[in-house]
């Protein structure tokens, strides 16, 4: 069971589309925002009250990566695994950030809740290769050393934040 | 209009909406996995692509015929695509096929085989995904699943429930119901149209064969079946017969040797529920409202309506329907023995009905098992019975005999049409003929037509496809529709194209059915529910005063 705040904010995130079909997508955008996920129990709610099945809202929210009914962490780093990002190695470096983290293939979120890591299929910064982004901030010709670095540098800002 | 040239030929066109009709009229029965004529064009299997002049490949499906164009439908690289799609989805299919419960009716198995696949390079898909067995009329098998949205088009786009759709993305893409919740928790009515369009075994019927068998083995257990209209003309063409024969003796005959000790009739049922029916509907319609009054017969309707219109649940006529009727009757009958009632259904959602709680007389039950069409044919199969060969034989006394008007029960109209029967004048044939001719029969899958009585007009419909229902809820609801009686049935034609009915059904066999069962009708000595005299003689006998406690729901 969600807590009425989460209502809250979704209220008032719809008082600000129409109530039609067409609004799922943009409302989606704006839970995973407000809440750096997209709590499930929030579909039915908001299929419902734009006039749709929860089955549809399921269907187009489960399609999109962006879009995660797990809470992520903090900072969300996407590894672009694109064609030019994996030829020039990307995957060493989701390698490195993995075993830093102690994440893997099926664990993207730091039980600190601070890192997320996912691949994505392209970033478009491809010259940039291998780039990461940290949030909607892109890492360009990442090593496993640089990636080290990074997260070092983001605990910091994250303690500081503290 | 125009002409267009298919492997050489010329082939005329009308009003066909897309290619492959065309090439199906001409004689060529392209493969596909995903084209159904009644739901949206999808285009996904490919397996219907043909080849242009140029080279160019298209899928047949999705192209409108054009005048002068001209097809190849089976080059050879086309048949090596067609060979290599099907070899695809094998690779990703569960291939368990020799003890899979499609088998031998699966449209993957035989196109794999009539395409000539002869081995699949890509490995073996193991068992990924638990099935769903939580719905009483289907089972749901993801690993089975060929993600051709059969399914989903024809519970979204003609039954307008959506309880299962795509899901995920690539790889992970799966067609399941919202969050993967089981299917009895959704908004699901039972009704199996799901079951009917899927090529695969990924939906299929929740059978209750095994319980069955082992009581009619029992003989301390009176098994009693009783058999619905719309399941005599469709069994039969699975035994060699012709398309829509009413093989109602047969099946009897068949019943008798697979040990039931009584097979009765559901017309009787019919016809009380329709004893019932009119009379309630007279006393609203004499008293002024409310209107409309809705028929009940329908469990996916009655479901549909308790899910998505609960403010017309009180306009559902709490008339039992014919299996309800005839199981409580039969329960009445033989009380104090032990018996086991069966009630032999074109109908997946009957399956779920008689689990109801308002359909249950002191917590029990009024028929214990629903087998479906389907089943009955596997039955029969796995008994070794020669149906082909059977002489037919009458069902027994003193529940086997139903009215015409009864027996039509199985078409869209044909319950609206047997209770306003009774409201005609004398039953002479002109009088029944002119209410047959009147609107409501005919094509489409909803009707609206008046009918005169005693001088006042009856404003009647009668809609078939919940999605269509559910257009028709919304006017009655805004007052831009009015009428005073109306007639639901989830299943566009009603039950003759029932979830639990014999699928691959094409448009002649659906005309068959239908014609099988208007033949039935005129072909029956009482056509009128009221003058079954076997039905009108218990009210004085065994339901005496008891009307209201044995013969209607408690919604």
């Amino acid at each position: 069971m969600l807590e009425q705040s989460f209502y809250d904010k979704t209220d008032e995130i719809l008082s600000r589309y129409p109530a039609q079909e067409r609004s799922l997508i943009p409302i989606i955008h704006e839970i995973q925002e407000a809440f750096n996920y997209v709590p499930v129990e929030l579909l039915p709610y908001v299929a419902k009250h734009i006039g749709i099945t929860e089955t549809k809202a399921f269907s187009v929210a489960s399609f999109y990566e962006r879009f995660s009914f797990e809470p992520k962490g903090k900072y969300i780093i996407r590894v672009c695994d694109g064609t030019a990002c994996h030829v020039r190695n990307s995957l060493p470096v989701l390698e490195r950030l993995r075993s830093e983290l102690g994440l893997s293939e099926k664990k993207h979120t730091t039980d600190d809740m601070l890192f997320t890591v996912e691949t994505v299929s392209c970033l478009g910064a491809c010259s940039l290769a291998p780039a990461l982004m940290v949030n909607d901030h892109v890492h360009p010709a990442m090593t496993p050393e640089k990636a080290t670095e990074m997260l070092k540098a983001l605990r910091e800002e994250a303690s500081v934040h503290e | 209009m125009g002409t267009m040239k298919i492997d050489g030929r010329n082939v005329e066109f009308s009003d066909e909406k897309n290619v492959l009709s065309v090439i199906r009229k001409a004689g060529i029965d392209l493969p596909t996995l995903c084209y159904h004529s009644e739901l949206s064009v999808y285009g996904a299997c490919r397996l219907c692509n043909v080849e242009d002049e140029k080279g160019r490949m298209f899928a047949s499906c999705s192209e409108r015929p054009r005048d002068g164009m001209s097809i190849k439908t089976s080059t050879p690289r086309l048949v090596r695509y067609r060979r290599m799609l099907i070899e695809l989805l094998l690779a990703s299919h569960h291939r368990d096929c020799t003890t899979c419960v499609k088998s031998g009716d699966c449209d993957l198995q035989k196109l794999a085989h009539r395409l000539g696949v002869s081995t699949v390079r890509w490995g073996y898909k193991e068992r990924a995904h638990e099935k769903d067995f939580s719905s009483p009329s289907i089972v749901r098998d993801s690993d089975k699943c060929i993600l051709c949205g059969d399914c989903v088009r024809v519970c979204e786009g003609i039954q307008g429930i959506n309880a299962i759709d795509f899901a995920n993305r690539g790889t992970d893409a799966m067609v399941i119901p919202a969050f993967n919740k089981e299917i009895a928790k959704t908004d699901c009515v039972n009704c199996g149209q799901c079951r009917v369009v899927c090529p695969t075994g990924a939906i299929s019927i929740n059978t209750n064969i095994r319980p069955v068998w082992e009581a009619l083995s029992n003989p301390d257990v009176k098994v009693i079946a009783q058999v619905a209209p719309a399941v005599r003309v469709a069994l039969g063409q699975a035994f060699g017969g012709a398309k829509g024969e009413n093989v109602m003796g047969k099946i009897v005959t068949a019943l008798h040797r697979l040990g039931f000790d009584e097979v009765y009739d559901t017309t009787f049922g019919a016809d009380m529920t329709i004893l019932e029916e009119s009379k309630e509907f007279l006393e609203i319609f004499e008293k002024g409202g409310p209107f409309p009054l809705f028929t009940s017969c329908c469990p996916a309707w009655v479901s549909f309506c308790e899910k998505r219109w609960p403010e017309f649940v009180s306009h559902i006529s709490t008339s039992y329907s014919p299996l309800q009727m005839l199981g409580s009757i039969v329960r009445e009958y033989f009380k104090g023995q032990n018996i086991m009632s069966i009630g032999i259904m074109p109908c997946t959602a009957k399956k779920y009905e008689i689990l109801r709680d308002d359909l249950k007389r002191d917590g029990k039950q009024n028929i214990d098992y629903i087998l479906t069409t389907e089943e009955l044919i596997t039955m029969i199969k796995r008994a070794g019975i020669q149906f082909d060969m059977l002489e037919g034989e009458a069902a027994d006394m003193p529940f086997g005999i139903g009215s015409g008007g009864a027996v039509i029960f199985g078409n869209s109209g044909g319950v609206m049409e047997a209770a306003l029967r009774t409201l005609c004048k004398g039953s002479e044939r002109s009088a029944l003929e002119e209410l047959s001719t009147g609107g409501v029969r005919g094509p489409g899958s909803l009707r609206e037509f008046t009918f005169n009585y005693k001088g006042k007009e009856i404003k009647a419909a009668v809609v078939s496809g919940l999605a269509e229902a559910d257009a028709l809820l919304r006017r009655i609801k805004s007052g831009e529709s009015f009428y005073h009686f109306v007639e639901v049935m989830a299943c566009r034609r009603g039950c003759i194209m029932g979830g639990g009915q014999p699928v691959h059904a094409g448009y002649r066999t659906k005309e068959a059915r239908k014609h099988g069962l208007y033949e039935s009708d005129v072909n029956t000595q009482i056509r009128r529910s009221d003058e079954n005299p076997l039905a009108l003689s218990i009210y004085d006998t065994l339901i005496k005063g008891r009307e209201h406690e044995l013969l209607h729901s408690h919604r």
